[in-house]
C-alpha cells in the first residue's frame, strides 16, 4: 500500500535530557539526507517524542523504510495515515476502510486497538475509543477476533491536537544514535574485511567519519585503492560523507623494509601508518582514531602488538570489533553489503612485504631501537607522504 | 599523467576513429531494426550487408559464411558446443591444445559434461604445438579439433595450415575450429585453403569496437544454435543484429587486413627493437617463439627478481600500460597455463610481462618503454 505519512519513532535519543533537541536535530537532518535518494519532496519535521516525514506523493512504504534502513537512531517506522479529527463514526468508517484495503474483507486475523490522544478535549477517553472501534472491527471484520495479548493486528490511534495518526505496522529501524551526535573520528580503512565494519560500528553510535588509506604503488594497484574507495562509499551510506585521506606510503614501507628486522616490519609499518592518520586527525579535528582490530586475529593484534602499536598514539584508539570472533566480524560486513567488495583479491600493504615469521610478542624498546635505523630518514619521508595526501570526498550513492 | 603508452593491444584495442564515425552514423541515423519491413529496415540492414562483403575479403570467402556475435567469446562457444553437437554423430571425441583462451577450454569442458571426450595437446618450450602429436591424437570418432591462430600470452603461432591438412586427412568429417581471436589482422589467413571449417573473430583487437564478434562458417557445416528467438541469422543466432557494432567491425576488419604484410613489417621491426633492448636488463627470458616465427605484435618477457605485477604498476606510474604473464600475485599464484604449459622455472613465470603493440606504437614509445624498464628494475630488484 502507498503512504503519505512516515512516523518515526526513536528511543534512545528521547531520554538525553537537555540535548534532546539537538539529537532530534540531527535525526531530523538525516532521515532528510537518506530520503533524498528517492527523489521525492518531503516535508520533515519534529514533533514531541518522533518525527514525521511526510511526502507530496503517496509512496510504497517499502521504498521510504528502505532508504531509512540505515538512518542510525531511528528504531521503528510506521507507514501512517492522518485523518482529520471528525465525529468518531467518521473515523470509525476511516479505520475500517484502511483495515479493509491493508488486509482485505476476509481477513482472519486478531487485533487490538491501542488508542492514545495527546488533545484530551477529545470527547472519548482513549479506553473507550478501543472500545468502541474494536466493536467496529468486529462488525465489519466476521472473521477477526480479539486478541489483548498478542495481537497480529495492533490498531495504533493516536488523537493528536489537529489530526489522528492510523498506523497498523512499525517497521524496525536500526537503532543506535543520529550520526553528528558524537563527534568525529578518523576511521584506518584498509582494503580488508574489519576496518569497514569498525567504521560502520562507530558510526552507530553517532560519529562522524573520517578515513585513511595507505598505499604502496606500485605494490599496489588502483584497482585495490578503487577497492578502498568502495568501501568507504559503502560505510557512508551509514555514515554520511567520508573524507577520504590517501597517502603513497610506499617510500616508508620500503625504508623500513631495508633497515628493520623483517620480523618486525609489520609493527614498525603500523606504528608509522598510526603517526600519520593521528596527524591528519588532529588536522581535521577528529576526536580519536579507529581500527578494525580484534584480539589475536593476526600477529599485529596480539595485546603486546597493540601495546606497541598503541605506544605512538596521544588520540585515543577505538577498536569496535576488539571482541568480536572473526566469523561474527564477517557477518556484520556481509550485513552491511560490504563483504562482497572485501574480499576481492587486490593486494593491500599490509600484505605485500608481510614477513613469513612476524613478532607475536613485540617488546617496546627494542622496536624503538629498531626505529632508530630509520632516524636519519623518517622525518623527512613522513614529510613526504603526508605531503602525498589526496582527499576524497566519498559521499553514500 | 603525462605520457600513455598503450603496450596492451592484446588485451583490447584502440578504436579507429574511421570506425567510430560509421558507427556514429549507424546509431544516429540509420537506427532502424533490420528487420523491419520499411525502408529504414533496408538503410540498417546494408550495413550489415556491406560488413559482409568487407570481411568476406578480409579472409577470401563469401559473406554469407558469416554469424555475428557478441564477441570472441560468444563465437567460439558456438564453433565449438554448437559444432560438436551438430557433428556428433561423427563421434564424441575432441581435440584442443593445453594453451587456448578459456573461452575454449570452458566450452571443450562444458562438452564433456554430456559424454564429450578431449585430448589436450602439449606444446614446446617456445608455445607452439607438435603436428606429429596431433596425428597420432587423431581418431576416427574425432568430431572436432580447436587450434588457436596465434596464443594470446606468447605470440605463438600454431601451425594452422599443416593441422588442417592431417585432419582432414584423417577423417573429412571432422570440424577444425580455430580461435583467430589473436591472429586476425595479423597473419594472412585463408579458411578454404586450410581446410579451416569455423574461425573465431573479435572487433576489439582489431582497433573495431567491444561487443561484436563473428564466427566463419564454411559452406555445408553445420552448427547447433546457442541461442534461440526470432530466428535471425539463418536460425543460428537470434537477437536483434548488433548493426553499429557490425558495421564496426567490417570496417576495421577491412583495415586490419588489407595490407598485412607491410603492417607485420613495421610490427616486427618493432618487436626486435624492444627484444633487443631488454635484452641488456640482467636476468630476462623471453618466452614464446623466436621473434621472427611468433606473431608480430607480441612479446613476452620475463624479468627474473621481480614480481610480474609490481612491474607492470610501477611502469603503469611511468605511463605505460601492459599485461602481467601470470595473475594476481603472491595470495593467487594463478601463473598462466599457457607459460606453464611451456615448462618455465618459477623466477620466470613469476614475472613475466606481455607487451603487445598495434601498428600505432611508435619506435620512440619502444625506447622509452626499454630506459624506464632500466630505471626500474634495479629499484624493483632490490626489494624482494
Amino acid at each position: 500500500m502507498r503512504f503519505k505519512v512516515f512516523l518515526i519513532k526513536y528511543a534512545e535519543i528521547g531520554v538525553k535530557g537537555k540535548n534532546r533537541g539537538s539529537f532530534e536535530d540531527a535525526l531530523v537532518k538525516q532521515v532528510r539526507r537518506a530520503l533524498r535518494k528517492l527523489h521525492q519532496s518531503f516535508n520533515v519535521y519534529k514533533q514531541p517524542g518522533r518525527i514525521y516525514a511526510e511526502s507530496e506523493e503517496e509512496l510504497e512504504a517499502e521504498d521510504v523504510t528502505g532508504a531509512l534502513s540505515k538512518v542510525f537512531g531511528i528504531v521503528g517506522i510506521c507507514p501512517a495515515v492522518q485523518l482529520k479529527e471528525g465525529e468518531f463514526d467518521d473515523l470509525a468508517l476511516s479505520v475500517t476502510d484502511y483495515m479493509e484495503k491493508m488486509y482485505g474483507k476476509d481477513c482472519d486475523k486478531s487485533f487490538k486497538v491501542f488508542a492514545r490522544r495527546t488533545k484530551k478535549s477529545y470527547p472519548m477517553t482513549s479506553q473507550e475509543i478501543n472500545e468502541a472501534l474494536g466493536e467496529k472491527i468486529l462488525d465489519a471484520f466476521p472473521n477477526m477476533h480479539v486478541d489483548v495479548h498478542e495481537p497480529q493486528i495492533p490498531v495504533y490511534i493516536e488523537v493528536r491536537d489537529s489530526f489522528i495518526n492510523l498506523y497498523t505496522k512499525i517497521m524496525p529501524g536500526p537503532g543506535g544514535m543520529p550520526v553528528g551526535t558524537a563527534g568525529k573520528l578518523m576511521l584506518l580503512l584498509s582494503g580488508g574485511i574489519d576496518s569497514p565494519v569498525a567504521g560502520y560500528m562507530v558510526a552507530k553510535r553517532g560519529c562522524k567519519i573520517d578515513a585513511t588509506y595507505f598505499h604502496a604503488p606500485p605494490y599496489t594497484s588502483e584497482w585495490a585503492k578503487k577497492k578502498v574507495i568502495d568501501l568507504a562509499r559503502i560505510v557512508a551510506e551509514y555514515s554520511g560523507p567520508i573524507a577520504l585521506h590517501i597517502i603513497n606510503f610506499a617510500e616508508i614501507q620500503m625504508a623500513i623494509y631495508e633497515k628493520c628486522p623483517h620480523e618486525e616490519l609489520t609493527v614498525i609499518m603500523r606504528r608509522y601508518m598510526m603517526r600519520i592518520a593521528q596527524t591528519i586527525a588532529k588536522k581535521n579535528e577528529c576526536l580519536g582514531l579507529v581500527t578494525g582490530e580484534s584480539i589475536g586475529q593476526v600477529a599485529s593484534q596480539t595485546l603486546h602488538s597493540m601495546a606497541v602499536t598503541n605506544a605512538v598514539c596521544e588520540l585515543p584508539v577505538y577498536r569496535p570489533c576488539i571482541g568480536l570472533d572473526k566469523q561474527e566480524i564477517v557477518e556484520l560486513s556481509k550485513d552491511i553489503g560490504a563483504f562482497e567488495t572485501s574480499i576481492l583479491p587486490y593486494e593491500d600493504c599490509c600484505t605485500t612485504f608481510a614477513p613469513d615469521h612476524p613478532v607475536t610478542h613485540p617488546n617496546l624498546e627494542r622496536i624503538e631501537l629498531s626505529e632508530k635505523n630509520l632516524e636519519d630518514v623518517i622525518d623527512e619521508m613522513v614529510e613526504k607522504a603526508l605531503a602525498t595526501d589526496e582527499i576524497l570526498w566519498v559521499r553514500p550513492e | 599523467m603525462e605520457r600513455q603508452i598503450y603496450l596492451d593491444n592484446s588485451a583490447t584495442t584502440r578504436v579507429d576513429d574511421r570506425v567510430v564515425e560509421l558507427m556514429k552514423k549507424a546509431f544516429l541515423s540509420d537506427y532502424g531494426n533490420p528487420s523491419s519491413m520499411h525502408v529504414m529496415g533496408i538503410n540498417s540492414n546494408a550495413y550489415a550487408e556491406k560488413a559482409g562483403r568487407q570481411l568476406a575479403a578480409s579472409l577470401g570467402c563469401e559473406p554469407k559464411n558469416f554469424i555475428y556475435t557478441s564477441c570472441g567469446t560468444e563465437s567460439d562457444n558456438l564453433a565449438i558446443i554448437g559444432g560438436a553437437l551438430a557433428n556428433s554423430r561423427t563421434g564424441k571425441h575432441i581435440i584442443t591444445t593445453a594453451v587456448e583462451h578459456p573461452a575454449v577450454t570452458e566450452s571443450v569442458k562444458r562438452l564433456t559434461e554430456y559424454g564429450f571426450e578431449t585430448s589436450y595437446l602439449s606444446v614446446d618450450e617456445s608455445g607452439v604445438i607438435d603436428l606429429d602429436e596431433l596425428k597420432s591424437a587423431l581418431r576416427p570418432d574425432t568430431c572436432l579439433v580447436s587450434i588457436m591462430a596465434v596464443n594470446n600470452e606468447t605470440g605463438a603461432v600454431m601451425p594452422i595450415s599443416d593441422a588442417g591438412r592431417l585432419i582432414k586427412e584423417n577423417n573429412k568429417k571432422t570440424l577444425f575450429h580455430v580461435d583467430a581471436v589473436q591472429g586476425f589482422g595479423h597473419l594472412a589467413l585463408r579458411p578454404a585453403s586450410m581446410n579451416i571449417d569455423l574461425l573465431s573473430i573479435s572487433g576489439h583487437k582489431i582497433h573495431g569496437p567491444k561487443g561484436v564478434g563473428a564466427l566463419y562458417i564454411a559452406k555445408g557445416v553445420k552448427v547447433k544454435s546457442l541461442m534461440v528467438g526470432g530466428g535471425q541469422q539463418e536460425n543460428l543466432r537470434s537477437g536483434t543484429l548488433n548493426i553499429p557494432g557490425i558495421a564496426g567491425l567490417g570496417l576495421a576488419a577491412e583495415l586490419a587486413t588489407k595490407d598485412i604484410e607491410g603492417k607485420r613489417k613495421k610490427l616486427f621491426a618493432l618487436k626486435s627493437r624492444l627484444a633487443r633492448g631488454v635484452a641488456g636488463l640482467g636476468d630476462i627470458h623471453i618466452n614464446g617463439p623466436e621473434i621472427n616465427e611468433g606473431a608480430p605484435h607480441i612479446l613476452n618477457v620475463s624479468f627474473a627478481g621481480v614480481r610480474a605485477e609490481v612491474l607492470l604498476h610501477a611502469l603503469e606510474e611511468k605511463g605505460i600500460f601492459v599485461s602481467s604473464g601470470s595473475a594476481c600475485a603472491a595470495h593467487h599464484p594463478g601463473v598462466s597455463a599457457a607459460l606453464k604449459a611451456m615448462g618455465l622455472p618459477d623466477k620466470y613465470l613469476t614475472s613475466a610481462i606481455r607487451f603487445s603493440m598495434s601498428e600505432w606504437t611508435t619506435e620512440e614509445e619502444i625506447d622509452y618503454t626499454v630506459s624506464s624498464l632500466g630505471e626500474l628494475l634495479p629499484i624493483l630488484r632490490r626489494f624482494r
